[in-house]
């Protein structure tokens, strides 16, 4: 029996798929487009006048040792966020998962932090770590530690990666529990039956099975570490201090939108492109493989 | 055209004087939110009911970046406002625009009415202007680091509350005894490289970076890390390590502390005052900000920091006259005296400093005057009329980078600041090329 659908009419699947061909277009390669084309110029801010530079910019931006360090910086950003906020929520799901009475209370509220902005998380976590007035950091005090994130890099990072994946996990927790869900009870049973302890349920049946949505969640986790955590760390560090959280996401913005310099900013973008095409072929040919659909 | 028209009506009810139709909309971008952004709207109200050819709209656009931002970004869509306030690390970027700015001298010459350029203070006005003494942007709001002092927490270390404190060998003693009594934050800063970097090399007649600190042309390089700044962050890296000096942070963070009476000194803009009178429960002064006895010269004169308003291109003549219109109105003693009382900032007249004076607010309130001697005390030279350099936004950026590896221990001052010099010079000739 042939199932594949045929279009009788030529123009048809193009007319079906243009709405989104356009989309993809306008907000996808026309500005990457842009970019790629203004990383060879140096422009002055108001668009007045503007110098062809060809290689230039980046040139200037891998001469440049902050640069090249940032990248470090994001790798650890990123390694961190993504593994904290992802081993948590799958923590949380499991607990949740076993939970018989007012399971939906309990996941109505790990949800919650999904709807906080990544500008509002920055400031809530701010507020409890100010080195002055927070209370986090006061019990610190107490208890003999100095917290002071203005100066203490290793502490910076700390803390925007603390805001950062904290943002995260109700949404990996929200996979994750309908992941484990979607697990079948009979072979978690059966198991059992066998004598089987939760670990070694865990290891053996669930965490293999669970493969597809860890791994979805990678994929959204590290995009999220490279792209949407920018508001966290512009309300709680603003990329310091000594650039110890500065990522690459976050110096286009601060290059183009504080320094007024496009032409470095436009190049930045392009090999932030780059980059995350890369990191994306490299999920997919070599992680994916051990995924068991 | 919707957005004008309903505008337009907005304002005509507000006002209330005159039909819209007849008024002229002037547009006004500023970077002002709370109590400054209501003193703002009060001198905007004011003006708009003084006359009813010209109609005022004022509108926030975030903080100084932002409203940069918006303001770079309105003129490249060709819907750039008449007025825009642009803070004193944006005046070269602002300069460098050429063909997008409109001079304000031309602005007043063309509307014919009258500008004395000699009424402003030279040592504000001279920020904004050009080496051959024409005003660029009209100074609005611009205030000067200053001093402030516990003095509660000084008797409480058992020392004078009223003891000299107006050179830095002078703080240093007062320092080891609050830190011997227990004081947990003897000294803290606002405003890091503006106060201890910028002023400091103006008040002490070196320069920051040559070419005349970057008014005689972009070609310039930054020259921080000389001696005198060298042995001041030097001596500041020494107090942080003895927990003498508290680092609050790169803008002005260290406010809360200060006015809760935990910190005993601070140095903060002048127009910190309303905030510290306002709060503070315990017994204040405002002090010269100190200085060097060893250096020759010193103290020369402080420099500003603040915004000043820029008037756009591309604009009709009737709005430029509205433009011309409105900052005369602003720079009227009157209201010039009386922003400077209600916010701390200086008065950017002569007359208006004068009428504070007679008022007796200078014997009411101790301390206020200080900003305005310190600015005007001596002749600025080439060394300390300002500082005036591209990609001056980020260069602070990084001189903050590099303080704060010296206030952790990780760096010595001279390291840190010859690696600050050279970061920001590889800034400047990526502005110069930008702007050749």
């Amino acid at each position: 029996m042939e199932k594949r659908v045929v279009f009788s009419n030529r123009w048809l699947p193009y007319l079906l798929v243009a709405p989104q061909l356009l989309v993809t277009f306008v907000f996808f390669f026309w500005p990457a487009g842009q970019a790629i084309y203004q990383s060879a110029f140096i422009p002055d801010p108001f668009g007045l006048k503007t110098q062809f530079v060809g290689l230039g910019n980046f040139e200037y931006l891998f001469g440049n040792r902050y640069y090249r360090e940032s990248f470090l910086t994001t790798a650890v950003f990123s390694v961190l966020v993504t593994v904290s906020s992802m081993s948590f929520a799958l923590w949380l799901a499991v607990l949740a998962d076993r939970v018989i009475k007012g399971s939906s209370a309990y996941r109505t509220l790990l949800i919650w932090p999904y709807a906080v902005a990544p500008a509002i998380a920055g400031v809530l976590w701010l507020f409890m770590f100010n080195p002055f007035t927070g209370i986090i950091a006061w019990m610190l005090f107490q208890v003999g530690y100095v917290w002071n994130h203005n100066l203490d890099g290793g502490q910076a990072m700390a803390l925007v990666v603390a805001a950062s994946a904290w943002k995260q996990i109700s949404y990996n927790f929200l996979f994750f529990l309908a992941g484990l869900q979607a697990i079948p009870k009979s072979v978690i049973e059966a198991a059992a039956i066998d004598g089987a302890s939760f670990w070694r349920r865990f290891w053996t049946i669930i965490f293999p099975l669970l493969s597809p949505t860890t791994f979805f969640l990678l994929v959204v986790n590290i995009i999220y570490a490279f792209f949407d955590t920018f508001g966290v760390i512009h309300t709680i560090t603003q990329g310091g201090p000594q650039q110890s959280t500065t990522i690459l996401v976050y110096k286009v913005f601060a290059d183009g939108f504080v320094g007024q310099d496009l032409g470095s900013s436009a190049a930045q973008s392009v090999v932030l492109l780059v980059l995350v095409g890369v990191l994306t072929v490299v999920q997919f040919r070599f992680i994916e493989r051990r995924v068991h659909y | 055209m919707k957005k004008i028209i309903a505008s337009g009506v907005l304002a005509a009810l507000m006002s209330s004087v005159a039909p819209a139709s007849a008024a002229t909309q002037v547009d006004f971008w500023h970077a002002f939110t709370g109590r400054l952004g209501e003193l703002l709207d009060e001198q905007v109200s004011k003006f708009n009911a003084s006359q009813d050819e010209y109609v005022v709209v004022a509108t926030n656009k975030g903080n100084y970046s932002e409203t940069l931002n918006a303001g770079i970004a309105a003129f490249r869509a060709g819907e750039q406002p008449d007025i825009l306030q642009v803070f004193e690390v944006g005046t070269a970027t602002m300069m460098g625009a050429k063909g997008a700015i409109k001079p304000v001298y031309e602005v007043m010459d063309e509307s014919g009415l009258p500008f004395d350029q000699s009424a402003y203070l030279a040592a504000v006005a001279g920020y904004y202007t050009t080496t051959d003494g024409q005003m660029l942007s009209l100074p609005y709001n611009s205030s000067t680091p200053v001093l402030y002092v516990n003095k509660d927490a000084l008797k409480a270390a058992g020392l004078d509350p009223e003891m000299d404190l107006s050179t830095w060998e002078q703080v240093g003693t007062a320092l080891d005894a609050l830190k011997e009594s227990g004081n947990k934050c003897p000294l803290t800063t606002a405003w890091q490289s503006w106060v201890h970097l910028e002023t400091l090399s103006a008040y002490h007649n070196v320069p920051f970076a040559s070419k005349e600190n970057g008014f005689a042309g972009v070609d310039t390089e930054l020259t921080f890390n000389g001696d005198v700044q060298v042995k001041h962050i030097e001596t500041l890296g020494q107090w942080a390590k003895d927990g003498k000096f508290i680092y609050s942070g790169r803008r002005n963070e260290g406010g809360a502390p200060f006015r809760a009476g935990e910190c005993a000194l601070f140095t903060e803009s002048s127009a910190g005052y309303a905030g510290v009178k306002n709060e503070a429960t315990f017994d204040f002064a405002i002090r010269p900000l100190p200085y060097w006895s060893d250096v020759e010269g010193a103290p020369q004169n402080t420099i500003i920091g603040g915004a000043s308003l820029w008037v756009m291109e591309g604009q009709t003549a009737e709005e430029y006259k509205g433009v011309a219109a409105f900052f005369n109105f602003l720079s009227s003693s009157e209201i010039q005296a009386k922003w400077h009382q209600d916010t701390g900032y200086l008065p950017i007249t002569m007359a208006a400093y004068e009428a504070t004076k007679a008022s007796g607010f200078y014997d009411e309130n101790p301390g206020t005057d200080i900003s305005i001697i310190q600015m005007t005390g001596k002749a600025p030279t080439a060394d300390s009329k300002g500082i005036r350099l591209g990609n001056f936004d980020q260069i602070r950026g990084i001189i903050d980078e590099e303080l704060e590896g010296v206030w952790n221990g990780s760096k010595s001052a001279k390291d840190a600041l010859d690696s600050a010099v050279s970061r920001g010079d590889e800034l400047l000739r990526r502005f110069e090329q930008a702007n050749r």
